[in-house]
């Protein structure tokens, strides 16, 4: 926890000399009491009080003696013990707590004791038994025998607040932590105060408590899987900060004690934020994730992804040991073979066709892994055909982008600047693709420091919660609405501004030159958010066909000079294929090979296109090597399979979309390598030793940054509509398999669009709608909401139902929807 | 002994019909309001500073020195709210006012809105007094018809039936549509109140009291009561008393010319112990039948003004048995936000209980004793507080009775049916007069 209040940035915050145990201090106007003793190393017991949330003085366990100097100077002693956890410091007060005050002693073992009352005396089958802020204090304040002979409260047990946390009410000692999260933080209300006095209790929407027989407080489109309303994406953060085992989490509800526990603190790989994170494990074994406390990214908070998603690394189809086909002439099943064999034979295959492969190294991994992908692609592979972007796609636009603009900007945008700044957010929907973005926008909206604009086909109820103002915009109409637009904000200027976009927006032709005009014409910071972990990374390490490492162009020849210092070995000086090139020229037997890591050909853009593509360089007697963590569709077209570690096996640093370097250390010591090792091996196979690769950004002339224009909008005829859809935070993704608790509180997969785009389709009263696209379709329920006119939105990849991957269509593009 | 009466809030409720306009205002009715018009509003502030107002729904705050509070005007909305919660056990003063007299209220919401720039006043009402509700609602729109109110609205607003709905930030937010519990202080209302809109808070009785104070002056205000305790009051008496009722009367009179005025203790009874201001003050004797009941008098004997509810018991009546029964309703009516309160409570009414049905023990009395300590001063507002008065006042004055409680039931000692009161022949008076309401 953060021991003093956080101040506002920039401003001079006065002093304030207080004394406390007779120990003299000066703390920042405004301070909270338990805050200036903690400052001195005086920690008053508290429950209800938390850094991050707003005073609530709801618990009184922090009581203490109070004597502030009248008006003539003389100390008057307060009547009453004070919270100190509601009451702010003042000149010259003087604050006796439990260490010095019978009175603030006896006041707080008078609430332990009440605390205790209607406690279950259950601590050694509670899962917070062990780390229970309430089991401690009892231990350290508490009475060693009750007198308490009455009868306790009980109620039935546990009530399941989602699929994924569960409520034990009588453990619950009402100090609200959790609601106040729910309502300050993550603005979902899932749970509420209900009901009053001895029976007030934590509950969630419950039509038979709260009398709404029948009425849907909501509609479907905010359902979650298991069919509750006000799901949350947060949620996991109460089990955290619950100081009791009242919330506990269904997936790790009696699996352990605290005390059995490992704790390594690492870094969340589910996206581009670097949420701070602890995994806990016992005997090789993770077994919860919680947030870690870093105030300059998540403060206190994660995802739910980020805290509940980590079985994948230990799926049944991880692979152990490395693969080649079996038989003579390699085209049998795939075998497992030894390391040393599956070395020799990758780099048999890949040294005979040097100078026509190429390299999809995908967006997940380390620093460590970009850079030694690009390595190896520019020194082992002899060749700048590698392009990281495995997913939605800009082509030159973004490539350029990219290179110009991010780059080797270094730590540009932060975290810091979204808390207090006019914000336009384009191609991004933070709460799905930025959980940590999403709550320090909110909490600078929440403080009227921040206002957010989205650019988007309609408002999301993230969007919503941040308070934003849509810029409506059909997919593909993006670049365009952006020209049309001269300012956003809510400040006149006042604020700082800011545009971030998101990946998203390279799809969509135009969009990053238009979003890029509208920060220059309007003074804002631009800054780019990808959704994957390791995207920011293999920008730094130039895995894209016009940029080598620290930002340096291909074409600029003392770039090139600089990497090959650096390495030792010249780069190629030609420019290489981009993703989309790459494919083409597999499919048409133009390169001979391809070494592939992490890639999800669902992730791509024509995920069939690309399956041709490997398809097609295997029958034409190419090379296949795929560097993987699990069994994935590359597997069943690779030649070599080279398995790499997790995260959780080995360190390395991630990089956030700020550029910020997030270092995590290995979980566990296995022999899994992890990509940057195996490329080493690879490359000492081969002949050619990767070298070390790193080097300072670049200062000279970067790439010139692409222009394009706005392309005509596409135009929907008769019974069709423009396709918008992006990936939910809960969805298919691999990252989350194995986690059944945590996929119930994803959000219900439906269609949406306007009333009118429905009437238009024929489509008024009907209960779903089957979307058509090239190559599938879905059906969905049908929800109106106030998506732009003529558009219809799915969720990429719901994972119990098809969604707008099935239909081989990205979003922009025409679809057909019919009843 | 008629003269100790000093009926100016009560002095129409004899009249026919007195909740109406036209009794109103041949009565005199809204003079004050057109009077009021005629001062600027800073003057309306004095006036009421001068009069020595004080708050009459149980704290005693000077009403004026609250409304000079609010900060200067910015252009927004700013607030009155009339507290007319009432339901303090023994307080029964706003709901005849309200019944007899509506009209009385909303000229001083009038006046009051004009002295603090309100133009959207709200009376937040108890729930259960639906008959009040409706005169209520009757009388703003005659006041409205009447063009009396010149633009302003009152919204008279229903609660659902919490007594910590009086506490008046629970009433804020419960007026704002949320879960009615206490808010943190600061900020006060008078910064952040209503829809974090400056705001006042006041007490029924305190308002109905300052059309008289602008027709009357400060001076005819300060010449009733004690110094520090100015004017008029309606001291509510119930229970063991001949004549139950409203007495409208001079702050620092003593419960002994009260009784006299009731016609005295029931026939054949003698006073036992008593409530100054409701379940919420401490108990008193017949040791303090000559205290001044006014702030400072009755403050001075231990206890506290409060709402001037006199609960009168007598020698027939089981302290253990009434301490009991408040206990189950400060149990009830704990809004649950904060530990001492919410659990405090929930252990005293087993204790309670217990030694009423005569199986406590005498560690449960020193239970007692300490817990009500725990609650007292600890709790986050004060219901908490007002819990644990009861407790405390019966041990500190009928301790053996608790002690009784240990071995003998409270209905043994105390024949719950001797407490009972007779249903007829018990003339019911309000304020001395008859009343058609
Ligand atoms: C539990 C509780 C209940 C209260 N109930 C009432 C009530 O019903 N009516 C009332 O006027 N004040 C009530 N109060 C006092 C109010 O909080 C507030 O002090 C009062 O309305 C201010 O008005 P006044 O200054 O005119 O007295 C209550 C206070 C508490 C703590
Ligand atoms: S569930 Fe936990 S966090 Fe929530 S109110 Fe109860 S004790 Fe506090
Ligand atoms: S004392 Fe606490 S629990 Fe009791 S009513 Fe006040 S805030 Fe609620
Ligand atoms: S920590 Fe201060 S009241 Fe709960």
């Amino acid at each position: 926890m953060t021991t003093t209040q956080p101040a506002p940035t920039g401003q001079v915050v006065p002093l304030v000399e207080v004394t406390i145990d007779g120990v003299r201090t000066e703390v920042p106007k405004g301070t909270l009491v338990i805050r200036a003793a903690e400052d001195i190393g005086i920690a008053i017991p508290r429950f209800c009080d938390h850094p991050l949330l707003k005073p609530a003085g709801a618990c009184r366990q922090c009581l203490v003696e109070v004597a502030t100097p009248d008006r003539e100077g003389t100390l008057r002693t307060m009547p009453k013990p004070q919270a100190s956890c509601t009451l702010e410091v003042s000149p010259g007060m003087v604050v006796s707590t439990q260490l010095t005050s019978e009175v603030a002693d006896k006041a707080q073992h008078g609430v332990m004791e009440f605390l205790l009352i209607n406690h279950p005396l259950d601590c050694p089958i509670c899962d917070k038994g062990g780390e229970c802020p309430l089991q401690n204090q009892a231990m350290a304040h508490g009475r060693a025998t009750t007198r308490f002979v009455d009868v306790k409260r009980t109620y039935p047990k546990p009530l399941a607040i989602s699929t994924q946390i569960l409520l034990d009410r009588e453990r619950c000692i009402l100090c609200q932590r959790c609601t106040r999260f729910s309502d300050e933080i993550a603005g979902d209300p899932f749970i509420e105060l209900q009901m009053r006095g001895a029976r007030q209790q934590i509950g969630t929407f419950d039509s038979g408590v709260l009398g709404f027989a029948g009425d849907a407080p909501v509609g479907a489109a905010e359902l979650d899987d298991s069919g509750r309303p006000f799901a949350s994406y947060f949620s996991g953060n109460t089990i955290q900060i619950c100081p009791v085992g009242a919330l506990t989490s269904a997936a790790y509800r009696f699996r352990a004690r605290p005390f059995d526990l490992v704790s390594v603190p690492s870094i969340a790989e589910h996206d581009a934020c670097g949420a701070a994170i602890r995994i806990d494990h016992r005997r090789g074994v993770v077994l919860r994730r919680l947030a870690g406390d870093d105030p300059a990214v998540n403060e206190e908070w994660i995802s739910d992804k980020d805290r509940f998603a980590f079985r994948w690394q230990v799926a049944a189809d991880r692979l152990v040991a490395p693969l080649v086909r079996d038989g003579e002439d390699g085209s049998g099943p795939l075998v497992e073979t030894s390391w040393a064999d599956a070395l020799d034979v990758a780099a048999t295959l890949l040294a005979q066709r040097r100078g026509s492969l190429a390299a999809l190294p995908g967006g997940r991994g380390t620093l460590e892994d970009a850079l030694a992908w690009s390595a190896f692609t520019r020194v082992v592979l002899g060749t700048n055909d590698v392009d990281f972007r495995s997913r939605a796609y800009g082509g030159a636009e973004e490539a350029d982008h990219l290179a110009a603009r991010v780059a080797g900007s270094g730590l540009d945008v932060t975290y810091a600047d979204l808390d207090g700044a006019d914000v336009l957010l384009a191609g991004l929907e933070p709460e799905e693709e930025a959980a940590t973005i999403f709550l320090r926008l909110r909490k600078g909206v929440l403080a009227a420091r921040t206002h957010v604009t989205v650019l988007g086909p309609y408002l999301t109820r993230g969007s919503a919660k941040l308070r934003a103002t849509l810029l409506p915009a059909a997919p593909g109409t993006e670049a365009e609405v952006l020209e049309a637009t001269d300012t956003f904000g809510a400040s006149d200027g006042d604020r700082p501004r800011i545009v971030l976009v998101g990946e998203r927006l390279a799809a969509a032709p135009g969009g990053l030159t238009a979003a890029a005009a509208l920060a220059e014409r309007t003074g804002a910071r631009l800054a780019w958010v990808p959704r994957r972990a390791g995207d920011r990374a293999a920008v730094e390490a130039g895995l894209l066909p016009i940029l080598l490492p620290g930002g340096r162009p291909v074409a600029d020849e003392s770039a090139r000079a600089e990497v090959a210092a650096a390495w030792g070995v010249t780069p190629p000086a030609a420019p290489g294929r981009d993703l989309a090139g790459i494919l083409d020229a597999l499919r048409a037997g133009e390169l001979a090979g391809v070494v592939v890591g992490g890639v999800e050909l669902e992730d791509l853009p024509d995920p069939a296109a690309a399956l041709a593509a490997l398809e097609a360089v295997r029958a034409a007697g190419g090379v296949v090597v795929s560097l993987e963590v699990r069994r994935s569709a590359i597997t069943e077209l690779a030649d070599v399979v080279l398995p790499v570690a997790p995260p959780a096996e080995k360190a390395g640093t991630f990089l956030t979309w700020e550029g910020r370097p997030r270092a995590f250390a290995a979980v566990f010591d296995t022999a899994a390598l992890g990509d940057a090792a195996v490329l080493g091996l690879l490359a000492e196979e081969i002949g050619t030793p990767l070298p070390d690769a790193s080097m300072p950004a670049w200062r000279g002339q970067r790439v010139a940054a692409a222009r394009l224009d706005a392309p005509a909008p596409p135009e929907p005829g008769p019974g069709q509509a423009v396709l918008a859809t992006w990936r939910l935070l809960l969805d298919a993704g691999r990252g989350q398999d194995d986690e059944p608790h945590l996929a119930g509180t994803a959000r219900r997969a439906v269609a949406l669009m306007a009333e009118s785009t429905a009437r238009g389709l024929g489509l008024q009263g009907a209960a779903e709608v089957t979307v058509r696209g090239p190559r599938g379709s879905v059906t969905l329920p049908l929800v109106l909401a106030g998506v732009v006119d003529g558009v219809v939105w799915l969720p990429f990849s719901p994972r119990e139902r098809a969604g707008a991957a099935a239909l081989g269509a990205q979003s922009g593009d025409i679809v057909e929807v019919t009843a | 002994m008629t003269d100790t009466l000093t009926p100016v809030l009560s002095d129409i409720w004899d009249a026919d019909r007195s909740w109406t306009l036209a009794t109103y205002r041949e009565h005199g009715g809204y003079r004050a309001l057109a009077r009021a018009r005629e001062l600027a509003p800073a003057d309306l502030v004095e006036l009421v500073k001068a009069s020595g107002l004080r708050g009459r729904g149980g704290a005693g705050f000077p009403t004026g020195l609250k409304w000079s509070f609010l900060p200067p005007p910015d252009g927004g909305p700013r607030y009155l709210v009339v507290n007319a919660d009432e339901s303090e056990p023994g307080t029964c003063k706003d709901v005849p006012v309200m019944l007899a007299n509506p009209h009385v209220l909303i000229e001083g919401v009038a006046i009051t809105s004009a002295a603090i720039g309100c133009e959207h006043a709200f009376i937040y009402l108890r729930g259960e007094v639906v008959h009040v509700y409706r005169r209520l609602l009757a009388a703003v729109r005659e006041a409205e018809e009447a063009g009396l109110l010149q633009g302003l609205r009152i919204t008279v607003h229903a609660g659902a039936g919490a007594y910590i709905c009086g506490e008046e930030t629970a009433l804020l937010d419960s007026l704002e549509g949320r879960r009615g519990q206490p808010r943190l202080k600061p900020p006060f209302p008078a910064v952040a109140g209503l829809y974090a809109r400056p705001t006042v808070v006041n007490n029924v009785e305190s308002i109905a009291s300052v059309p008289g104070i602008v027709l009357g002056g400060a001076e005819w205000f300060t010449g009733l009561g004690t110094p520090k305790s100015a004017g008029h009051g309606l001291f509510s008496l119930s229970g063991h008393v001949r004549r139950p009722g409203q007495y409208e009367a001079p702050l620092g009179i003593t419960l002994r010319e009260l009784l006299e005025l009731a016609g005295g203790i029931r026939e054949g009874h003698r006073l036992k112990f008593w409530t100054p201001g409701g379940s919420s003050t401490p108990i008193l004797t017949d040791a303090h039948l000559d205290i001044p009941l006014d702030y400072e008098g009755v403050a001075g004997a231990g206890s506290m003004l409060g709402t001037r509810a006199l609960q009168i018991f007598d020698e027939t009546v089981s302290v253990v048995r009434a301490v009991s029964r408040w206990i189950d309703f400060y149990k009830h009516e704990s809004c649950g936000k904060c530990t001492p309160c919410r659990e405090g409570t929930y252990w005293l009414q087993q204790v309670m209980h217990r030694l009423e049905e005569g199986r406590g023990t005498p560690e449960d009395i020193r239970t007692l004793e300490d817990v009500a300590g725990n609650i007292l001063g600890r709790s986050f507002c004060a219901l908490g507080d007002a819990a644990a008065t009861p407790v405390q006042s019966g041990l500190e004055h009928f301790r053996e009775e608790f002690e009784a409680g240990c071995h003998t039931p409270a209905r043994d000692l105390f024949p719950y049916e001797a407490s009972a009161l007779a249903t007829a022949g018990t003339a019911s008076a309000r304020g001395g007069r008859e009343v058609t309401a």
